[in-house]
């Protein structure tokens, strides 16, 4: 310890403040201040940098699913319009199909209405005609047979033997 | 770590050379005991010196002829008195400076008469008046010398980084890690995010400071400026003045008051008693350890390296040379890691200590005393 004392040098304590004082205050000035600024902006830098990519990465994960949500938006949509479309169609067939059998069963109706109508008034002029043919046949024929007096007794005789019969 | 060849191989350059420049020194004084000589070498290599001496020769008269430069002396005594340390002719000298006579006597400047006597007392130590010695000696020169390559080096290092977009190139790609390290894992880690700032120019200045002194150390410069004793008190003042001036109300309430509210006042007197003492003892023994432990740490590694040297002076044998060059050697190697060791050592402590005083408890943990105590 003694020799701890004796070796002190003061002028070297003296000189070592001193210069260990100047050279913090200029290594502050000129270099740590400017060093330590510099990394920790980079620091800074990096570290924006990092949450900028995160943040772009973000968006770009909201735009991937925006996206797929219009596509798949779209795609319902088009499923909808054609199923619309589909259903459309079928209708307009559907009731195309209804209404051409309506029209077709009026008209065969009216058809058939119309055939009756023909037929009975062809068959009431064939009646017609018939009757009248019958009438003038009747009437030749009567007209031949009962051009005698013979064949008009005859013709009593059969009758009355008919009647005989009946 | 991966060390570039090129360092490797300075590095064991610079060992080398540095060994066998303290040979030559060594074989002067043919006269005395080789053992006391290398006593008295190791000694005088340990203090400082008025004279930055690259190496001696000694002529066929045995006349030591010392290559190196003298330095400006500085003395105060009754005026400032400046001369060359030249005048000395290391230490066969008197010098005289406007009618006063002084003397150098184990790199020590003592007043003396014009014959240059000294008186000396029963344990052989000069009895004569020393006047107050602000010379620029070796160690000072080592200082201005680091702390302008401090300078250069970092701030070209900040000016890079103003040129190259904050992006470091050269020697930042070796010293930014360091920094960063310090920054990261020195400071922050022991006073916090919110204060660690304005603690980062001491700590860093003083790591480098220290490492760079340590590493000269080593070179055949051979300067021991970190293993003197007023170098590193310097250092720990420093530290424990810093340490008071941030110190927070939290920091002096431990001081004076550790257990907090966890006792009532009447339990606490008595505990008191011993406790605040060895309390504010802690203040002034924090950074003497911090001295002691640069000191020792530097000093004994001179002495062991330079031992080790001077063995091969003893032995002079085919076997103690290499043996003792081998152990020097891998001794070397080991300061190399010490210079670096004590310098995070001596920042680690100090960002500890700012640590403790820039605390400042949460009003919600109460019981943080306690946990303390029962550490």
């Amino acid at each position: 310890m003694e020799k701890l004392v004796n070796d002190f040098s003061f002028g070297l304590f003296f000189w070592q403040i001193i210069l260990f004082v100047l050279l913090l205050l200029l290594l502050r000035k000129f270099a740590w201040k400017p060093i330590l600024n510099a990394v920790n902006d980079r620091e800074e830098g990096i570290k924006d940098a990092l949450a900028a990519a995160e943040n772009a990465k973000k968006e770009m994960q909201n735009v991937t699913a925006d996206s797929e949500k219009l596509l798949k938006e779209a795609r319902a949509e088009r499923e909808a319009l054609l199923k619309e479309a589909r259903e459309i169609k079928d209708r307009m067939i559907s009731e195309s199909k209804e209404q051409a059998k309506v029209e077709g069963d009026k008209m065969i109706k009216q058809a058939q209405a119309a055939i009756e109508s023909e037929k009975k008034a062809a068959v009431a002029d064939i009646k017609n005609q018939v009757a009248e043919l019958s009438v003038d046949i009747a009437e030749k024929i009567i007209k031949e047979q009962l051009s005698n007096k013979d064949k008009q007794l005859k013709l009593v005789d059969d009758m009355l033997g008919d009647i005989k019969l009946n | 770590m991966r060390k570039p060849f090129l360092l490797k191989f300075l590095l064991a350059a610079i060992l080398l050379f540095g060994n066998s420049s303290f040979a030559n020194e060594k074989e002067v004084e043919k006269g005395k005991d080789k053992k006391t000589e290398i006593k008295e070498f190791i000694e005088h290599h340990l203090q400082d010196s008025h004279y930055f001496n690259f190496y001696g020769t000694t002529d066929e008269h045995g006349k030591v002829h010392h290559v190196g430069l003298p330095l400006p002396v500085i003395l105060w005594d009754n005026g400032l008195k400046v001369f060359s340390s030249s005048k000395f002719h290391h230490g066969e000298e008197v010098a005289e400076v406007d009618g006063n006579h002084y003397v150098l006597y184990h790199s020590k400047i003592y007043k003396t008469d014009a014959e240059g006597a000294i008186s000396y007392d029963e344990e052989h130590h000069p009895t004569n008046v020393r006047p107050l010695d602000f010379s620029i000696t070796k160690s000072v020169v080592m200082m201005i010398v680091t702390g302008l390559l401090l300078l250069w080096l970092f701030s070209s290092l900040a000016k890079s980084y103003a040129k190259n977009n904050s992006i470091p190139t050269g020697m930042g790609r070796f010293f930014e890690p360091i920094v960063l390290y310090i920054r990261d894992d020195i400071a922050i880690a022991n006073i916090g995010e919110k204060k660690y700032k304005r603690y980062m120019p001491f700590l860093l200045t003083v790591f480098f400071f220290i490492w760079f002194l340590n590493m000269f150390g080593l070179t055949p410069l051979g300067v021991n400026v970190t293993g003197n004793i007023a170098v590193t008190t310097a250092l720990a003042l420093l530290v424990f003045i810093i340490t008071n001036l941030t110190g927070t109300k939290d920091y002096w309430k431990h001081v004076f008051d550790p257990l907090g509210d966890g006792m009532p006042w009447y339990g606490k007197i008595i505990i008191y008693i011993i406790l605040v003492p060895i309390e504010i003892l802690g203040l002034f023994i924090k950074p003497f350890a911090l001295l002691i432990r640069l000191y020792a740490n530097m000093t004994a590694g001179h002495v062991v390296l330079m031992s080790l040297v001077g063995l091969i002076f003893i032995f002079k044998s085919w076997v103690g040379g290499p043996l003792s060059f081998g152990l020097s050697f891998a001794i070397s190697l080991i300061e190399v890691l010490v210079a670096l060791l004590q310098a995070y050592i001596f920042t680690m402590l100090a960002a500890l200590y700012f640590g403790f005083a820039s605390e400042e408890h949460d009003p919600g943990h109460e019981f943080d005393d306690d946990a303390e105590l029962a550490h």
